[in-house]
């Protein structure tokens, strides 16, 4: 059983990252709880609770001071290398009838296809909540999105559980997207 | 008065206690200088430089340690069952021990060797022996799991194994115990040694691109007991040497019997000239039974074939391919330096180490400076093969490695000490202390032609007070010693598992950059895998049930299962379905006798098979804590008595109680 507490400074930076969105205090001290209950569960939890490696890490914890004090963070893009995604009026429907097939070995354990939560939220919905590139940015850079996106952050407060990084190819996260336009009902 | 003598006594007493202290000789521990710590330390969350694959010795595995912080990092199970992972529990895994002898749970691994391409490590596998059912195993550095075993015929104590030649192009494997040949008959008086017992030397072709094994031939050599061997290197390519005792062809006491000749034996074989004879068709195509198992990365599978034959080439009908050189006293390890040019023999009873010359071996054969023959082998004149004896190096030499500067350490089993000398004149250099009687030693890359000279790894045989007590069994102690300047300096000690042996060591970055992180689930081609919850199902043909599951964090699908009775066989097929790295899922159920866990990969698909005897309720769960709600990664499995019509039935999430015996204030 391996374990590998979240580091101190992680911690601090997500609180200072929270301040930076000028929280009044009652809603920080519920956050900070919510934090510490998260560092709590992962202490006694695995590695993986936290972040993957020595250099995810690393580059985690250098980008994120800059990000966290870098206005210039897009919360709706997220963070990942997907920076604009066209996106058609209508649906492709091969590239759904694709994405279908990756939900049901990737994704389907974990995410309904209509607004119940299970592991993960349902997914009823999700393409009106965020963008498409942050969508796919948080499929393909879970562990980063993980660590710093304040609308990630707050949905793992919930479940509890960090999405796995599936290994979903560019392509493939683009299938999902339109699969999830499709359940959306985009015709 | 009288008390100021007292007093002026006690600060004497004082002195003399002190200064004879002072005087005490230097012990283990003022024989590591002040900047070990530093050398040995590797911070957190920093790598070790080199990889240390260590065999097991009884425990059958081969162990990998960190160096130089000497931290254990993984154990690999090769011949022996490890309840810990399910090798050899899980179906896909028990074919990987199965022999021609049956399933055989346990083996005593001695020897290892990477992979070479000209003459230098390339970091693709290790080869690993097992010595009691004879076999060879090939282990894959980039899934760190067991991927081949090929079982020997006409062989027993597979010793002289598994070492190679520069390219890989073969494996070899010599006898310990002469026995008489598999297609003979064996139901003979045991002192009937002479007449009815042969000893073998299996040489195993590896395949360049799948590492695939192969029995290419057999090499069939009088009856003694071959011992360790090394491929020649350079010039001496198309060589190999082995030591060899009982000469004396003893079947009984061999502690006295054995040990009877001044000298027993090198055997130098021409492999080159025995592929060309067995290429002619100058062997005979024998019938054996033995197992050839393979592991299928994308199946997640093994499987074991029994081949039926091998060819078989007699030494003595072979005029130009094996020789033998006298050697003092029980040779043990028989080492090439990375020229190729010099053979060193560790005799166990000898006061000195011999060391032959590759040039003048030629020489003496070309000119035929033999002093007879043994069952038909030219037996070379001692001096004409000999470059010169390293004196008094210490007693009981057994193993010796190079370090790439021109000098050899070789192990003093008896004296207790490594011994560093050169090579070219044969003097001993430095002597240091080992803690206690060390058999092997490794440095990296020091059997081949390009050593890294920077440690030497001592496996000592011996523990005594190394470590804290732990009964009458002890860790068995290795120590890590500075071998860059003149004098080697003891760095660390570390305890292993198992008994090492021999052992291999390369620079980490040959090897870590490769390493598998998690398995393909599109490309797993388990036959039971399911991909995806919604495939995941209970089917039952008759009496068998297959329960296709996945796991993924943290739950299984399905979770709930009834209808399955007392009688059935159980094939629990389990499909891990992370995709990250370091996600394995444990599985295990109540009170299962014939059965381990499993630890299933991502991306893998791993096998439980059970017979339940008892109805009642047995739950299952995860093993490998994956996450915060790992503790809520468990399930239930129903077992009806053999006549139940109790239809079977699965699910995850949707076997819900009946709302009106929800527990007190749960909607509160």
């Amino acid at each position: 059983m391996c374990t590998q507490p979240m580091r101190p400074t992680q911690l601090n930076e997500i609180t200072s990252f929270k301040l930076k969105l000028k929280m009044n205090m009652k809603k920080l001290i519920i956050l900070s709880l919510f934090g510490l209950l998260m560092v709590a569960c992962s202490s006694s939890g695995k590695k993986n609770e936290t972040t993957s490696n020595n250099t995810a890490s690393g580059s985690a914890a250098s980008t994120e001071s800059t990000t966290g004090g870098n206005p210039s963070y897009d919360p709706n893009r997220g963070e990942g290398k997907f920076t604009r995604v066209d996106v058609s009026p209508t649906l492709d429907i091969a590239m759904a009838e694709a994405g279908n097939k990756v939900y049901t070995v990737k994704c389907g354990a974990c995410h309904k296809l209509t607004d119940e939560k299970l592991v993960g939220p349902g997914w009823k919905g999700v393409t009106q909540r965020h963008t498409a590139e942050w969508i796919m940015n948080f499929i393909t850079n879970t562990d980063d999105m993980l660590t710093k996106d304040p609308k990630a952050q707050a949905m793992l407060e919930i479940c509890l559980v960090r999405m796995p990084n599936q290994q979903l190819t560019d392509q493939e996260a683009r299938d999902v997207y339109e699969f999830m336009r499709k359940n959306d009902g985009v015709k | 008065m009288r008390k100021n003598n007292m007093f002026t006594l006690a600060w004497i007493t004082l002195l003399v206690t002190g200064s004879l202290f002072s005087c005490k000789p230097k012990n283990a521990g003022d024989a590591v200088s002040g900047d070990a710590a530093q050398q040995v330390y590797v911070a957190p969350g920093k790598y070790d430089e080199f990889y240390n694959f260590v065999s097991g010795g009884f425990n059958g595995q081969l162990s990998v340690y960190g160096l130089p912080s000497g931290r254990l990092l993984k154990i690999v199970p090769i011949f022996s069952v490890f309840p810990e992972n399910g090798y050899g529990y899980s179906e896909e895994t028990k074919p990987m021990l199965s022999t021609s002898h049956g399933f055989v749970p346990w083996d005593d691994q001695h020897h290892l060797e990477l992979s070479q391409t000209n003459g230098e490590i390339d970091g693709r596998w290790i080869f690993a022996n097992a010595n009691n059912t004879p076999r060879v195993a090939r282990v894959d550095l980039s899934t760190f799991k067991t991927a081949e075993i090929l079982e020997l015929p006409n062989s027993a104590g597979n010793h002289s194994s598994p070492f190679i030649t520069e390219n890989t192009e073969y494996v070899v494997a010599g006898t310990r115990f002469a026995v008489p040949m598999d297609y003979d008959n064996g139901d003979v008086p045991i002192n009937t040694y002479r007449k009815n017992f042969k000893a073998s030397i299996s040489f195993i072709s590896v395949d360049k691109n799948s590492g695939n094994m192969k029995l290419a031939f057999q090499l069939q050599v009088p009856p003694v007991d071959f011992d360790l061997s090394r491929a020649g290197k350079n010039k001496s390519h198309d060589w190999f040497f082995f030591s060899c005792y009982n000469t004396e062809q003893a079947n009984t006491l061999l502690e006295v019997n054995a040990s009877q000749r001044d000298k027993d034996f090198i055997l130098a074989v021409n492999w080159k000239k025995l592929e060309e004879y067995a290429k002619q068709g100058k062997g005979k195509t024998e019938a054996a039974q033995y197992a050839h198992n393979v592991y299928d990365e994308n199946k997640h599978m093994a499987t074991s074939t029994i081949e039926k034959q091998v060819l078989v080439l007699d030494a003595k009908d072979l005029k130009d391919v094996c020789y033998f050189i006298p050697c003092p006293k029980s040779p043990h390890g028989c080492d090439v330096d990375p020229s190729g040019e010099y053979i060193v023999a560790s005799g166990k009873l000898a006061a000195l180490i011999p060391v032959f010359s590759f040039d003048k071996i030629q020489q003496a054969i070309a000119n035929k400076k033999f002093i007879g023959d043994y069952d038909g082998i030219p037996v070379i004149e001692y001096e004409a093969a000999l470059y010169g004896e390293v004196k008094k190096p210490g007693l009981g030499p057994l193993h010796t490695e190079f370090d790439g500067r021109g000098n050899a350490i070789t192990t003093m089993f008896v004296s207790s000490e490594i011994v560093k000398w050169n090579i070219k004149d044969l003097k001993v250099i430095d002597r240091q202390p080992t803690y206690y009687s060390p058999g092997h030693l490794c440095i990296p890359g020091g059997d081949t032609k390009k050593p890294n000279g920077k440690y030497v790894i001592v496996y000592n045989k011996i523990t005594k007070d190394r470590y804290l007590p732990t009964g009458p069994e002890l860790a068995q102690a290795a120590q890590l010693f500075d071998i860059s300047g003149d004098k080697m300096k003891l760095l660390l000690d570390f305890p292993t598992i198992g008994e090492p042996h021999y052992a291999q060591a390369v620079a980490a970055s040959l090897i870590k950059d490769k390493s598998v992180k998690y398995f393909d689930i599109n490309k797993n081609q388990n036959p039971y895998v399911t991909k995806g919850e919604a495939e995941s199902k209970v089917v039952r043909n008759g009496k068998r049930v297959d329960i296709y599951i996945t796991q993924i964090r943290s739950h299984f699908s399905p979770d709930n299962i009834e209808g399955i009775k007392v009688g059935d066989e159980v094939y629990w097929h389990v499909t891990n379905l992370e995709q990250d790295w370091d996600l394995p899922h444990g599985f295990a159920i109540k009170g299962v006798p014939e059965n381990a866990e499993l630890l299933v990969m991502p991306g893998e698909t791993q096998t439980y098979k059970w017979s339940p005897k008892n109805p009642g309720i047995y739950p299952f769960y995860c093993t490998d804590f994956c996450s915060a709600l790992h503790q809520e990664m468990q399930g239930y499995v129903r077992i009806s008595p053999a006549n139940s019509t109790i239809p079977l039935s699965f699910s995850t999430g949707k076997n819900l109680p009946n709302p009106t015996t929800a527990p007190p204030l749960l909607d509160k």
